[in-house]
């Protein structure tokens, strides 16, 4: 009964005590238990940690002390991020047994804030996929239609969330790993500005785009929990010393006079015609609500796509380069020598896309490739941005579809590794420029969800929040949930 | 045909900080392994490098004493390839745009003064160290070392011979044990040499094909590498064969270096930007408030000292080479109140005698520089007699003990009671007649032979100046 509850609902009966932190914990375990079989979104369910952790809170409650709003909240996180003592797996058999001796810096934050661990959830493998079908261990279904994938990569957050097996999740974002997801399971799912979240024990893919951001069923939730999992962290050099609003306090403002940017490229070739349909429904509902739209063109769209495969991989190659069996994670049976054992630990403990792409990315970094890969993307990468800077300039945000496809079954092209990453093509820009992003449901195509996009100016969270709240406030999309 | 030798050298120097480059883990050296170590340098997944201010601060003191110039933008890079002892399987180093370009050093031999290039300084972090003593034969690693923060001073190949590439890399060491950015402890690996070698015909101006010799980590392996390596490669091209592009080793036990890897062989490190970092910018105000705090370096002290001391210039040299003995020699000239040159004698005499025969330096020597102030004073009131001196500064080596102690420990108390002497003098007299009858017939030196054997019978604790004088009255 709490299952479909937002966080600011629960918070406030935990608060008043209506209902205890460990009824509500025991009722989200019940309906992983019931569940997660059909839905695959949980790798680990830490049950009675879980449990235990809510009795304290409990506890705390009772004797009156003043607890964060998230306190006693059970929510789920993406299995790349670090959690001290509970195992973190990427979804790769590299990582399957191993338990890290220490936390990220926004679990740390959320587990002070009181929030309850219900386990760690599904992804494709390191984060590289685009379906959450690369995962070692299991496929992850969405909710809404389980012949259909959830997104990438952080499929298991959005759909712990969609299926009511969460208050709310945390994913990672490289390309729209949080946000395609959450249009799919049609939930709201956000990627912070680069720098505004900390990475430091975050399992990095490609270091330069990877941002953690919060899966929640409402807008005002995502501006709850970016309150308790943004700000400087010392630890990681790319976080950047920015004063982090509240960012739930300009919800209410409205966007009367707000001016819109409608990318023409984001609207283009490849985008499917019903998602093309919803999101202009949506825009609709903004403009009556006082937004001013207009069409911008960001005209370097079309490279994007390549800039972040060239980028993502050559960062990735590089980070997976330390699973090499010497010092944690799996390491191969026999071997004759280290060469030997490099190479059967890499090719047993890694899987097809991984290995795909740490291949692609070797290649772009090799010398003699390096300038026309790796320097090129690089120089595209300034041209996007500039693209950015230049509608920043007139435009408050840029609305557009999130998923370019949203019929995407199971288990379909997984032969054609490129046509695979289509769907991100309206997503990977906003990772490219490190800009804030954000995906709200818009409404449906079918049986299966549409997701409609806010990109806004570095560090304008607030912006883009005001304007998904207010499309909320004026919509029922998000308030629909699956029947699983 | 003779031939000449091109050499250029990369010196790794561990930095002097407290703590590592990337973490908070200690430098400390000598620990039992993997005791300091964390996520960040133990590279584990999610883990992230926050680079160490004070690394940046040394590596322009680096700079700056080597007359670089300072980059004001610098950025890292990652340098990738596989080894058991590289945590993140990368290095995270500075690739095309280092902290510091473009110095030089002016060093001096028999060949006059010669000024070296300096390509670059950059900063990097050091691996850790494989361990192969197990039992069951296996290698182990140990991370202590990985993570402390490393300069890479590379040289132009503008040294020609085994002692150029000597006195270069000596000077470097001095610099940065002046500047303290490196204790430069070589036991313990803190300054390692790679040696990039190539030979060509005298008088021919196109260099030939190279090879590398990767930590070497003494001055007299640098040399004996050198000299091998050019002899070998000599001896290729007189035979009528080519050199072969490739990586050496060095082997301190048989003398010999051999192939290690080829250039086919050879890693593609696939350098690229590390994204975990933000590029280093450093303010025109900053490098000239680290210009300021620089100490007086060895040339400049040397200087001094010839100038201002009257040293001879090879003296000054030698002593400013080590900042520990330039440090030590200066406490002795302050305490001792004399001329300096009487330190400096007693420096290049004596305690150079003794570093040789017990191979240590001025970092090893067991007294303070006072005591060898207070020996020479001995001297100096007649207390006691050169070659006693020389005996208690050898024991005073030994045991650190304070000179007057020894003095009357090993009894050398300089005879200079008059009476007493002439009463040794005399019997000396009547013990060689016959040089006492030289000396009145004319033969002076058979004075130094009745000088010597009153020494001799005094254990060498007669004032010479005061046996001189009576022995002169009696004849």
């Amino acid at each position: 009964m709490y299952h479909y509850m937002t966080v600011s609902e629960l918070a406030q009966r935990i608060k008043k005590r209506e209902v205890s932190a460990e009824e509500t914990t025991r009722s989200f375990i019940e309906r992983i238990e019931e569940l997660d079989e059909k839905v695959g979104a949980y790798i680990t369910v830490e049950k009675d940690r879980a449990l235990k952790t809510a009795r304290d809170i409990d506890k705390k409650l009772k004797q009156g002390c003043e607890l964060s709003p998230l306190a006693g909240i059970p929510m789920a996180l993406k299995d790349n991020i670090c959690t001290e003592n509970i195992r973190t797996t990427c979804a790769s058999k590299t990582l399957e047994d191993f338990v890290p001796p220490y936390s990220a810096d926004v679990y740390e934050r959320l587990e002070k804030a009181g929030c309850i661990t219900l386990g760690k959830t599904n992804m494709d493998e390191f984060a590289m996929g685009s379906s959450t079908e690369s995962s070692a261990f299991k496929v992850t279904r969405n909710p809404w239609d389980d012949s259909s994938i959830p997104g990438d990569s952080s499929g298991g957050s959005a759909a712990a969330v969609a299926a009511g097996m969460a208050a709310f999740a945390l994913g990672t974002d490289t390309g729209g790993s949080i946000r395609q997801p959450a249009a799919l399971c049609g939930v709201v799912g956000m990627k912070p500005t680069y720098g505004r979240v900390s990475r430091y024990g975050v399992v990095a893919y490609a270091s330069s785009l990877d941002q953690v951001g919060p899966i929640t069923r409402d807008v005002k939730d995502c501006a709850l929990v970016l309150n308790h999992i943004c700000g400087h962290d010392r630890r990681d050099s790319t976080s950047m010393v920015v004063a982090a609003p509240d960012f739930q306090a300009g919800l209410e403002e409205g966007i009367r006079g707000m001016r819109i940017g409608i990318p023409s490229e984001y609207f283009g070739k490849g985008i499917e015609q019903g998602v093309r349909d919803r999101v202009t429904e949506a825009i609709g509902v903004l403009e009556d609500l006082g937004a001013e739209c207009e069409e911008v063109s960001l005209p370097h769209t079309i490279y994007a796509l390549s800039a972040y495969y060239i980028i993502s991989s050559a960062e990735a190659s590089s980070n997976m380069a330390r699973y090499d069996g010497i010092r944690y994670g799996y390491r191969a049976k026999d071997y004759s020598d280290l060469l030997d054992m490099y190479i059967k630990t890499r090719s047993e403990g890694f899987g097809a896309e991984v290995k795909r792409r740490i291949m692609l990315g070797t290649y772009a970094l090799s010398s003699g490739n390096y300038d026309a890969y790796y320097k090129k993307a690089q120089k595209v990468r300034t041209l996007i941005k500039a693209d950015f800077d230049s509608v920043f300039e007139d435009y408050d945000l840029i609305v557009c579809p999130t998923s370019s496809l949203v019929v995407i079954r199971s288990g379909e092209k997984t032969n054609d590794p490129l046509q695979k990453i289509l769907p991100n093509v309206n997503t990977v820009p906003a990772n490219i420029a490190g800009l804030p992003a954000l995906s709200v449901p818009c409404g449906f195509l079918g049986n299966l969800p549409v997701g409609m996009q806010f990109i806004g100016k570095p560090f304008a969270e607030s912006t883009l929040l005001r304007a998904a709240y207010a499309y909320q406030q004026n919509t029922g999309f998000h308030k629909m949930h699956p029947q699983v | 045909m003779n031939y000449e030798t091109v050499i250029g050298l990369e010196i790794h120097a561990e930095l002097a900080t407290n703590t590592k480059i990337f973490c908070g883990c200690t430098t400390a050296f000598g620990d039992k392994e993997n005791t300091h170590c964390c996520p960040v340098c133990l590279g584990l997944p999610g883990a992230l490098p926050v680079l160490n201010k004070k690394v940046i601060e040394y590596a322009v003191k680096a700079g700056l004493a080597t007359n670089c110039q300072i980059n004001g933008f610098s950025k890292l890079d990652r340098k990738n390839y596989f080894y058991p002892d590289l945590p993140k399987a990368y290095q995270i180093s500075q690739y095309d745009q280092p902290l510091c370009e473009e110095g030089y050093l002016d060093i001096k031999g028999d060949f006059g003064s010669k000024r070296i290039g300096i390509t670059r300084i950059h900063i990097e972090e050091d691996a850790g160290k494989l361990l192969h003593e197990a039992e069951d034969g296996s290698t182990l690693v140990d991370y202590n070392r990985g993570g402390v923060p490393l300069i890479e001073i590379v040289s132009e190949p503008d040294l020609r011979s085994a002692e150029e590439a000597r006195l270069y890399a000596e000077k470097i060491k001095a610099i940065l044990e002046y500047t303290e950015v490196s204790d430069c402890r070589m036991q313990e690996g803190s300054l390692r040499f790679d040696v990039n070698l190539s030979v060509r015909p005298e008088g021919n101006s196109v260099l030939g094909t190279r090879t590398e010799m990767k930590n070497l980590n003494s001055f007299r392996a640098l040399v004996n590498a050198i000299e091998d390596e050019s002899k070998r490669q000599i001896e290729v091209l007189e035979s009528g064969g080519e050199v072969v592009q490739e990586t050496r080793k060095w082997d301190d036990v048989t003398g010999k270096n051999t192939s290690l890897r080829s250039k086919e062989e050879a890693h593609d490190y696939r350098y690229f930007p590390e994204p975990d970092l933000v590029p280093v910018v450093l303010e025109e105000e900053y490098i000239e408030r680290i210009r300021k705090e620089l100490p007086e370096l060895p040339d400049k002290r040397a200087k001094r000292y010839v100038e201002e001391w009257g040293l001879p210039e090879y003296d000054a040299g030698v002593i400013t080479a080590s900042r520990p003995m330039a440090v030590f020699f200066e406490e002795c000239v302050k305490s001792y109140g004399g001329d300096p040159k009487t330190v400096s004698n007693w420096v290049m005499g004596e305690l150079m005698r003794l570093f040789n025969e017990k191979g240590a330096g001025a970092e090893d020597i067991p007294f303070p520089a006072v005591y060898m102030a207070d020996l020479l004073k001995l001297v100096d009131d007649g207390t006691v007699s050169g070659s006693a001196a020389k005996r208690v500064f050898t024991e005073m080596f030994e045991t650190g003990e304070q000179p007057k102690k020894l003095v009357e420990r090993l009894g050398l108390l300089q005879i200079s009671d008059e009476e007493a002497l002439t009463g040794i003098i005399k019997r000396v007299m009547e013990k060689n007649p016959q040089s006492v009858e030289d000396y009145r017939a004319g033969t002076k030196k058979a004075l130094g032979f009745l000088v010597g054997q009153t020494m001799k019978e005094t254990k060498g604790k007669a004032n010479p100046a005061l046996v001189n004088n009576i022995l002169k009255k009696l004849l």
